[in-house]
């Protein structure tokens, strides 16, 4: 009896540190997330002039925001504002994504405070983005 | 009294056993690779951003893109 709970708890020892070799890269190759990497990627285009001119600015939750819209003529902005919705939709059906392709739905929040933090460390300069202090640029 | 002796470290190996491995098992179910998901959102900010080619190609500035009027 002994050796057989012996043997068991060798297995869990062997399969939990499979499970810790599998958690070294996070899984992203699904198709919703690819999906929409590519929609985002296509957003990007219409969106680099916005980050530049500082009419929209990363937040701190991972997403982005309407920062300046006087910086865009009155007639865009309704298109603006459109774009800055469907990006936040991505952006947010990303981070649950990711959570969810890696078996850890709880993950969702700390998935999307890191990408928060990178999204800002990859702008370009002359972005703006929001920090504890409110809005700052690269 | 040989027995006992012997079933006592057999119990005992059981429990180093349970100690070691258990705390492993809950350590993957709460743990955050924090490392691996910064890796992930690099991947994939250079992917919709474009940084990766851009960077390489010219690193001071990426190719303009002006905003759909």
């Amino acid at each position: 009896m002994k050796k057989i709970l012996f043997g068991l708890l060798v297995i869990a020892g062997l399969l939990s540190n499979q499970l810790a070799l599998a958690a070294a890269d996070l899984e992203l190759n699904t198709p919703a997330i690819s999906a929409l990497k590519g929609s985002m990627q296509q957003r990007h285009g219409q969106l680099a002039g916005f980050y530049a001119s500082g009419a929209v600015g990363l937040t701190r939750d991972g997403l982005i925001a309407v920062k300046e819209a006087s910086a865009v003529a009155l007639k865009d902005r309704q298109s603006l504002n459109s774009l800055v919705a469907s990006e936040n939709n991505d952006r947010n059906a990303l981070y649950k994504e990711i959570a969810i392709a890696n078996g850890h739905a709880e993950w969702e929040a700390e998935i999307r405070s890191t990408f928060a933090q990178r999204w800002v460390q990859k702008a370009q300069s002359g972005w703006w983005y929001q920090d504890a202090n409110g809005w700052a640029k690269r | 009294m040989k027995f006992s002796l012997k079933s006592s470290v057999k119990n005992g190996l059981a429990v180093m056993a349970l100690a070691l491995v258990l705390p492993a098992c809950v350590t993957i179910n709460i743990y955050f690779p924090a490392a691996a998901a910064e890796k992930a959102a690099d991947k994939l900010i250079d992917d919709i951003w474009q940084l990766k080619n851009s960077e390489k190609a010219n690193p001071a500035e990426p190719v303009p893109v002006s905003p759909a009027k």
